[in-house]
């Protein structure tokens, strides 16, 4: 079990003259829940989706539960679980029928109404995608994902579309099977969510990894503090390393009330956003947009 | 979710008869495919059947009995090459074959289950159209085993050769949404000119020489062996049954679909890699 779950190097992906992948290196290690963050087109989908021995990598060495995922045998898919991004409403089958075939297509299946449960859809189990909302229907993905209960489990952008209560139950699905020592893989959009689910979270702009850290490490990156207050009706805001010593001087010359006056830390948004300027003023090329192609 | 003593691992005859029933599941659910493949062959029957099928073609066989069949043999194609067509190109463009790739369901499974869907739709299929053959329109059915080992061997390649050139359709089909303005006028092309809705040799030569090269045409002619008088071979387009020709047709078409639907199938969309 000392052999990491994932283990990526020099992963490159070549469109034509477009790099989607350019030069990747990531190792995450089992029991792991590992976020992936980047804007569209940064190189996520096509990295998760060359994880998952559904694309064709152009060079560099990828090894996925010590298997290269270009050529996946049915054993290996028996130990990783694949949610896709997007879904489909045109299924006929009701949301137990589907879990039921998944469920007899691998060794050591979940139970079938347990897991139904577990995501929330016990009182759905007879409709079809149709009916279904779009929130539930990823939770139905995600129960197909882990039924085979396996090792290692890719959500892709699991919770785009959900509202703020089914992303909380959503989190708390993922903390259970966190518990049972499955590797998780996510990408995702929202950072909340990393800060929340992920041990580890990687940042990928123009297909290379410009940040990789924990939650806590990511967000002491970023040391300046913003403080703004509003000076005979201008909005004024300072960004200094030293607040204290900024506030001090700002209160020895104001007289009176200061309006408006807020000092606030950045949150793992602003570090991410930063992150994400920074690299795209490197890039030469700001029009580069792979993420079209994936989807 | 204790563990237990190890269950069984899933066997390759055990994940083919769980994706089996997902087929038949779906196929009997989709309103599209029960009305425009299941049901279809068998509206037109009754409908050109009750206002052309009392006219007589030859002594003793109405158009109706040899409508019958022209649709059993629409039938098989309308089960294999048109829905396989279809169905698998929308489950590409919808990345159904791409969650399906993503599971431990073999390859072999997948299209075993697809082929043993069609082999019992279209036995469904075929087994209603004689009935209202039977009970409508006065046809005999032979009680030799040898009409009836034809009916096996042209059925069986029929729907090999519709099977394959289908699932071959739906790679070639480079999107889902354009398939039926594709395969429409290719079936209907191939129903005009192979004895289906107009008696074969009452189409102009040119046209019968072209509907010669494709399976259509050879799998009714077998078919009218099958149901019609032995005496109707004279009046067929070479005076007789032309089975041997017929069953290098259809066989040298299985052969070509399963060469193109192995040479070109992807479970990913075309814009997809």
């Amino acid at each position: 079990m000392t052999e990491p779950a994932i283990s990526i190097s020099g992963l490159h992906k070549h469109y034509g003259d477009l790099h989607a992948v350019d030069g990747l290196d990531l190792e995450i290690p089992r029991g792991e829940v590992f976020a992936l963050l980047g804007p569209n087109g940064a190189g996520k989908s096509t990295t998760v989706e060359i994880l998952e021995g559904f694309r064709k990598r152009t060079s560099g060495e990828v090894s996925v539960l010590g298997i290269d995922p270009q050529s996946a045998t049915k054993e290996w898919r028996h130990r990783v679980g694949v949610m896709l991004q997007g879904t489909s409403g045109r299924g006929l089958l009701t949301a137990r029928e589907s879990v039921q075939y998944a469920a007899r297509l691998y060794p050591n299946a979940r139970d079938v109404d347990e897991t139904l449960a577990a995501v929330g859809l016990t009182e759905k189990a007879g409709a079809k995608p149709a009916t279904l909302s779009g929130g539930q229907r990823r939770r139905l993905d995600v129960a197909l994902a882990l039924i085979g209960r396996p090792e290692l489990v890719f959500l892709d952008e699991p919770t785009t579309g959900f509202d703020p209560e089914a992303r909380r139950q959503f989190w708390g699905l993922i903390e259970s099977v966190r518990g049972d020592g499955t590797t998780v893989l996510l990408t995702t959009h929202y950072l909340d969510e990393a800060d929340h689910l992920a041990d580890r979270i990687g940042i990928i702009a123009a297909g290379r990894m410009v940040a990789l850290d924990t939650p806590a490490g990511l967000r002491s990156r970023a040391n300046a503090a913003h403080i703004s207050w509003v000076d005979d009706g201008v909005a004024r805001t300072e960004q200094t390393a030293t607040p204290s010593a900024f506030l001090r001087d700002l209160l020895a010359r104001t007289p009176g009330e200061i309006t408006s006056l807020e000092v606030r830390h950045p949150s793992l948004e602003d570090v991410y956003l930063q992150l994400i300027g920074e690299t795209q003023r490197a890039a030469a090329d700001p029009s580069a947009d792979t993420e079209e192609v994936a989807s | 979710m204790t563990a237990t003593a190890a269950p069984p691992t899933p066997t390759w005859t055990s994940m083919t008869l769980a994706r089996l029933s997902v087929e038949l599941k779906e196929f009997f659910r989709s309103r599209e495919q029960m009305v425009f493949i299941f049901l279809f062959p068998m509206m037109l029957l009754l409908l050109f059947g009750s206002v052309f099928g009392g006219e007589e073609i030859a002594p003793g066989v109405t158009f109706a009995q040899y409508f019958l069949a022209g649709m059993v043999a629409s039938g098989i194609l309308n089960t294999g090459f048109q829905s396989l067509a279809m169905t698998i190109s929308i489950d590409r463009d919808e990345d159904v074959l791409k969650r399906i790739q993503g599971t431990p369901l073999p390859a072999t499974s997948y299209f075993a289950a697809k082929v043993a869907q069609v082999l019992l739709v279209s036995a469904v299929q075929v087994a209603i159209l004689i009935a209202i053959g039977v009970v409508i329109y006065d046809v005999t059915l032979p009680s030799d085993a040898g009409h009836w080992g034809t009916f096996a061997w042209v059925f069986l390649l029929g729907t090999a050769a519709a099977t394959t050139l289908g699932i071959a359709m739906s790679t070639l089909l480079r999107n889902a949404k354009s398939g039926s303005a594709v395969i429409t006028p290719i079936v209907l092309f191939l129903q005009f000119t192979s004895g289906v809705f107009l008696v074969y040799t009452q189409i102009p030569t040119f046209l019968q020489h072209v509907a010669e090269i494709f399976p259509l045409k050879w799998l009714a002619q077998g078919m009218r062996s099958v149901f019609l008088p032995e005496d109707f071979a004279a009046a067929e387009a070479r005076g007789s049954w032309e089975l041997t020709t017929g069953a290098i047709v259809l066989a040298a078409w299985v052969v070509i679909g399963l060469v193109l639907a192995v040479k070109t199938f992807r479970w990913t969309r075309h814009d997809d890699n």
